[in-house]
């Protein structure tokens, strides 16, 4: 019937259809827009190409931590002392806010490898500091052992283990 | 403010102009005619004077940017390039870091006068509403700028700010590196940092102007609290009287900006921020600029990171539900002997809290930190409620001329 705009859901006029189609197609055109303004903002690719970096660690004698950069961020390698290693791996577990072993957070018990950010809020924790030897985080006082596990503070987990490998004895690849 | 415009057009150019836009009656109705409750007292002022800082920070700020580069290995430089070489340059900085410290003083004012007057009230909810949402877009306005000049305070603040939102569960260190545009703060933060600093204070403009006509539709409140019942006799024009007053106040603000911009520039920054930004070193004791210090003490006072966030982001959101958590129907604090009370005790809290988010985080200073969180969500969620039903207000005068002549009275 020509000239009939009366619809109901069972069946909806010509008007109702397109209305919905052209909503449809300007909520897709929106969305479409919307996407490359938003997904600018991530990390470029000239940011995503920094995804490893390889360190020589021979030079770095017991006792010592060094801090190495990957992704703009800072990595601590930690070469502990046997002391440091049984203290770490004594510790039980149920006394820890972030649970994990010592052995889980480590490939070689001598060398730890850690990301140096606080998982509080960002900042960097000085080495060898703080209740538990590890670090202690200046900005908001997050104690951490020589495991890099939280210990005491707002920190809420332990800090980070990048994915590194070691390409031999004394060399290490990170990401 | 409702009705005719009582703005006759005198010259042909502006009677030509009036009936094709009628820009000069309303602004004539709006800042000449307007009619503004006799009782005005100094506070009412504040008003005014951040329209000045919003002015005077945009103005400088534009120029600065003439100047600035945002790029990470030349930002500190051409910051330092704008104090020493730049015409006038050093003048500009310090009055635009300034500046941001006055804004914020003068808007604490504002909002503590708004509180204590009841000027959150029906039928103001959403002109206040609008108020929290201008303070927070100029919260956003003043980290950003502070992240600019890229030493070690702004680089460091820019990490903890961001890294607030790697608490929000799943999402959260997704969220931090969109933000970043990386995995670290860097180049491309700074870049976008510029970007937004620059376009958020066009947005405090836009929102200031529905600030504004939302407070022309309902009327400004009064020291009494007690509506316009008279426009002949409760009232006087916008213009020359409210005028003049904000003229004098502005003069005095100005006073105390120029003293703090060419004698004591620095008192309110951080010597840490006078060293470059290095992303492998975190300052010992870093701190948030003085206006934020309240907010800072709340965050850290919470042992728990997510809830910690959560209760920095509610100590804002609030104040916007004032309307709704104060149940007295007597507006100003004048009239309510109890209220006072609490009202003053929250303003030493506020000030408390301030002064322990510049003091590390440890040992009595947290303890008391807590105990003033504590209390301060206290008095929006408990003591506000309650007062409304329980408090005997003194009795309200029937209307402001009556309150003022009663005044004038006394003195007599």
């Amino acid at each position: 019937m020509k000239g009939d705009h009366s619809s109901t859901p069972h069946n909806p006029s010509r008007r109702d259809i397109l209305t919905l189609a052209t909503s449809a197609g300007a909520v897709t055109a929106v969305g479409g827009v919307a996407w490359p303004l938003i997904a600018q903002m991530n990390p470029d690719a000239s940011a995503r190409a920094l995804a490893s970096t390889e360190v020589d660690v021979s030079t770095v004698p017991e006792g010592q931590i060094i801090t190495v950069k990957w992704r703009g961020k800072p990595v601590f390698i930690r070469h502990r002392t046997e002391k440091e290693i049984k203290d770490a791996q004594a510790v039980s577990l149920a006394e820890l806010p972030d649970p994990e072993s010592d052995e889980k957070r480590v490939q070689k018990p001598q060398w730890l490898v850690v990301i140096g950010i606080c998982t509080h809020l960002g900042c960097i924790p000085t080495g060898k500091e703080g209740e538990y030897d590890g670090w202690f985080c200046p900005c908001h006082g997050s104690s951490y052992d020589v495991s890099g596990r939280i210990r005491q503070g707002p920190a809420p987990s332990n800090l980070e283990v990048p994915n590194y490998t070691f390409v031999s004895d004394t060399k290490i690849k990170i990401g | 403010m409702s009705g005719h415009s009582q703005y006759k057009p005198k010259s042909n150019f502006a009677k030509w102009l009036e009936r094709r836009l009628p820009i000069l009656s309303f602004m004539y109705d709006s800042f000449v005619a307007y009619p503004t409750p006799k009782n005005l007292n100094y506070l009412w002022t504040f008003g005014a004077i951040l329209s000045f800082m919003l002015v005077a920070q945009i103005i400088t700020g534009v120029v600065l940017a003439m100047h600035y580069t945002p790029e990470v290995t030349l930002a500190f430089n051409s910051v330092e390039n704008i104090m020493r070489d730049v015409n006038w340059g050093w003048a500009l900085r310090y009055a635009h870091a300034n500046g941001a410290s006055m804004f914020f003083l003068a808007v604490y004012i504002h909002i503590f006068r708004g509180m204590y007057y009841g000027s959150y009230k029906e039928p103001r909810e959403l002109l206040w509403i609008l108020g929290v949402v201008i303070f927070m877009v100029m919260m956003a306005t003043g980290f950003l700028g502070y992240v600019l000049p890229w030493g070690q305070m702004s680089f460091w603040a820019a990490t903890v700010i961001t890294n607030l939102f790697s608490a929000l569960p799943w999402v959260g260190p997704s969220i931090t590196t969109w933000l970043l545009g990386g995995y670290s703060v860097d180049n491309a933060t700074l870049n976008r940092f510029f970007a937004l600093h620059y376009l958020l204070p066009f947005i405090i403009v836009a929102i200031v102007a529905l600030h504004v006509w939302a407070l022309h539709v309902t009327g400004q409140n009064n020291p009494t609290g007690v509506e316009v019942k008279d426009v002949k006799k409760d009232t006087l024009p916008f213009t020359p009287y409210a005028t003049m007053k904000d003229g004098f106040a502005i003069g005095v603000f100005v006073l105390l900006y120029a003293w703090m911009t060419f004698f004591v520039p620095n008192y309110l920054g951080h010597p840490d921020n006078y060293i470059e930004a290095n992303p492998l070193v975190t300052p010992p004791h870093i701190v948030p600029e003085w206006y934020f210090l309240p907010f800072y003490a709340i965050l850290r006072a919470i042992p728990n990171k997510l809830l910690g966030v959560i209760a920095l982001f509610l100590s804002i959101l609030i104040v916007a539900a004032l309307p709704w958590l104060d149940t007295s129907k007597v507006k100003s604090g004048t009239y309510r002997p109890l209220f006072r009370k609490f009202y003053w005790a929250f303003v030493a809290v506020s000030i408390g809290l301030g002064y322990l988010g510049s003091q590390p985080a440890e040992g009595a200073y947290l303890w008391i930190a807590r105990l003033l969180t504590f209390y301060y969500f206290f008095h929006f969620l408990v003591i506000l409620p309650l007062l409304g039903r329980r408090e005997k207000p003194d009795p309200l005068p029937n209307s402001i001329s009556e309150a003022t002549a009663n005044r004038g009275a006394s003195h007599a």
